[in-house]
């Protein structure tokens, strides 16, 4: 019985990927209890308040189940490139890195359930958790730092055996993700340690709090940027092979990874146009920068429709949109990222709409900003991971994915897209309408206008309760795969449809576009921070108001 | 590097339509004034000391032209200072927002008034106020345990 990658590399895939769908399902536990106390549906019992549910959801989903199942999926399709076997520096960095997020993970679990931490899961000064909880997440950073190098370890051994090749595509591509993610926490990672923690010891007495907003923000952008790539990983890579197509170009699928690390980070800004303390230029050329980067995302969505199509007429399908049926919709495997792909359409465009100065004042801080990532991490990625999940499970236990399987995932996913599409969508109008994100059931004494937005919550329950029940599926599936059939399932990697000398070489010059990035940063952010720190507003003392 | 000649399409229309997207915004925000706010130089207050310091020191809505006001606003973990305002139709108010604890949100429900009130920090914004009505003023930034209750009314008569 043949192994798709090596035993131990599997086990170390395997604890990440468990982890991370443990994290979803509690997570999924908060959101549900969340939309039913809005929906005025239900009280939460004594000892648990609404803002430490939105925090624990926040932190679970959005920084626990996300980065781990990414690491997990990323080792898997390393190994499975480079020959099925990580090497033992690979993997035992993978595995201290595993070990660090998950006592931090703990730690900052047991901070939020003790209440210590109501601070959300952007924790904005000058809130004040305990210390511990910013341990804690400088401990799930530095343990993503040490998997970082155990894959960039694994590609840097895989090139020194195989010069002058160009890399496999899905190596390129962790590469490129965890290099953003180096980039990016080095923002979170100077206002965690040099700030937030000193400050929340006692040692110093106040916090520059304009200063860890931008360093949070210069981080909380190209967060969101580190979960769509692995995502990209898998609709670049390994849908073409499920649909028994080849990658349409590997040469700009390479470059829309290169103009997202250069890009992702230089545009925190966005999500700061209605602070103080930046001026309207510095906003507005981070603005440019933002718009910047929905070119290597527009490239995709190009790639993926080409990959459809001529995988369609290359089977035989005539017509304008006859290559539509040849993709195998009752295949979960496909399916599921399909379902992230439609999502990220409006999910995309509402993100330039946040973006836009004018419109960003009418939904800033408005619960359209929460319908808006809903369709963007909470579907575009969790259902593509979903759909992954699926295969990978099986494939790195040494198991068969059965047909019964399958279909449980198909029913999953679709509950789980229409409980996006109800609560979602009442989200985005109801934060058309003014209500605010992050509160908890109030009425506002019975303003009329708030008024207006009760039915929205009460979809939004509804919404809730099916993304639930959806969880509920995916928990009944993961049982059963336990006991599936020993036997092989595959692990799809697409072959380039053009030949590997097609793909020029200078995409793969890491010096430069590190280098670039670095330029870029500097460009958007030294001027306004060092105006952060030449002109400091008087600190602020921490407050725990909760 | 080889590109098809229908994703050259694509991507120029793509690079098009965003060119026209921030030439809009760049022109309605440093043209038009319709831009976002901000405080005209870095002006930092000590969120302590609110109370000494003006405007702060007395919060409130004052006439300053015909049908013109400044609205100095502080607000606070976990309400605001002033509490109800009432202006006649028509007023163009400039409010002048910061915190002396906590980060709030400065949210006037159905308008484009929507400014983060930060400790430390000054932040402008002008509305015109053409229909009358009740306005609801809410804090949209997590604050505490009482941010939903952190609420008040603008009247426009």
């Amino acid at each position: 019985m043949a192994q798709t990658i090596d035993r131990a590399d599997g086990k170390l895939v395997l604890t990440h990927i468990i982890f991370a769908l443990a994290a979803l399902m509690i997570g999924g536990i908060a959101g549900m209890l969340q939309g039913m106390v809005r929906g005025g549906v239900i009280e939460l019992p004594g000892g648990i308040g609404y803002y430490q549910l939105l925090t624990a959801h926040g932190v679970l989903m959005a920084l626990v189940f996300t980065t781990f199942f990414i690491i997990g999926f990323m080792f898997s399709g390393l190994s499975k490139v480079t020959g099925g076997k990580l090497t033992a520096t690979s993997r035992g960095l993978g595995w201290v890195g595993f070990w660090l997020m998950a006592v931090g993970t703990a730690i900052g679990t047991v901070m939020i359930l003790a209440n210590k931490a109501t601070v959300l899961y952007t924790f904005y000064a000058p809130l004040k958790a305990s210390p511990w909880f910013y341990i804690a997440l400088a401990l799930v950073v530095v343990g993503s730092w040490l998997s970082g190098a155990g894959m960039i370890a694994q590609y840097v051994s895989w090139r020194k055996n195989h010069k002058g090749k160009i890399s496999p595509l899905f190596a390129f591509m962790a590469v490129a993700t965890m290099g953003l993610w180096y980039i990016a926490t080095l923002g979170v990672a100077i206002t965690v340690l040099f700030q937030f923690i000193p400050w929340s010891f006692g040692w110093v007495e106040e916090i520059n709090v304009m200063l860890s907003r931008t360093l949070f923000w210069y981080f909380g952008h190209p967060l969101v940027y580190f979960w769509l790539m692995p995502v990209y990983i898998c609709w670049y890579v390994i849908v073409p092979k499920i649909i028994g197509g080849k990658i349409f170009s590997d040469a700009l699928a390479r470059l829309a990874f290169v103009l997202l690390l250069l890009f992702s980070t230089p545009v925190g800004f966005h999500h700061q146009l209605m602070e103080p303390g930046i001026t309207p230029f510095w906003k507005f050329l981070q603005v440019i920068l933002t718009f910047i980067v929905v070119v290597p995302s527009l490239i995709t969505a190009f790639a993926l429709f080409a990959t459809f199509e001529t995988t369609g007429r290359a089977k035989g399908y005539k017509g304008l949109f006859g290559w539509f049926k040849a993709l195998p919709w009752k295949d979960v495997r496909f399916l599921a990222p399909f379902m992230g792909m439609v999502a990220f359409i409006p999910g995309g465009i509402g993100g330039m709409i946040n973006a836009s100065h004018q419109m960003n004042a009418l939904v800033h801080n408005t619960i359209w900003v929460t319908g808006h990532f809903h369709l963007t991490v909470a579907t575009a990625v969790a259902i593509t991971f979903f759909g992954i999940a699926y295969w990978l499970i099986p494939a790195i236990t040494g198991r068969r994915m059965t047909e019964a399987i399958n279909r449980l995932g198909i029913i999953q996913v679709s509950l789980w897209a229409l409980g996006i599409l109800v609560m979602s969508g009442a989200m985005h109008i109801s934060g058309l309408l003014g209500a605010p994100r992050r509160t908890s059931d109030t009425t506002y004494n019975g303003n009329e206008i708030a008024a207006q937005w009760d039915p929205y919550n009460v979809l939004m329950a509804i919404g809730g309760v099916i993304l639930f029940i959806s969880l509920i599926f995916m928990a009944v599936a993961l049982i059963k795969m336990i006991r599936l059939p020993k036997g092989e399932t595959e692990y799809p990697v697409a072959e380039s449809l053009m030949p590997a000398e097609a793909t020029p070489r200078w995409l793969e010059r890491w010096g430069v576009w590190v280098g670039l990035a670095a330029v870029l940063i500097v460009v958007a952010y030294a001027i306004p921070i060092a105006d952060l720190l030449a002109n400091p507003a008087p600190g602020a003392k921490g407050f725990v108001l909760w | 590097m080889h590109i098809h000649r229908l994703e050259k399409i694509w991507i120029a229309f793509g690079l098009v339509m965003l060119a026209v997207f921030l030439t809009v915004l760049g022109i309605f925000a440093f043209s038009q004034g319709v831009q976002t706010p901000h405080s005209y130089a870095h002006q930092g207050v000590d969120p302590e000391k609110l109370s000494e310091t003006p405007p702060f020191d007395q919060p409130g809505v004052y006439q300053i032209g015909e049908n013109e006001y400044e609205a100095v606003i502080v607000t606070y973990a976990f309400g605001f200072n002033p509490g109800e305002i009432t202006v006649p139709a028509g007023a163009r108010i400039h409010f002048v927002v910061t915190s002396p604890d906590v980060v709030h949100g400065f949210e006037i429900a159905g308008t484009t008034v929507n400014l983060m009130s930060i400790p430390g920090e000054v932040n402008r914004v002008t509305y015109t106020f053409d229909k009358p009505g009740e306005y609801l003023i809410l804090c949209n930034e997590y604050c505490g345990i009482g941010h939903q209750a952190m609420y008040t009314k603008l009247i426009v008569i």
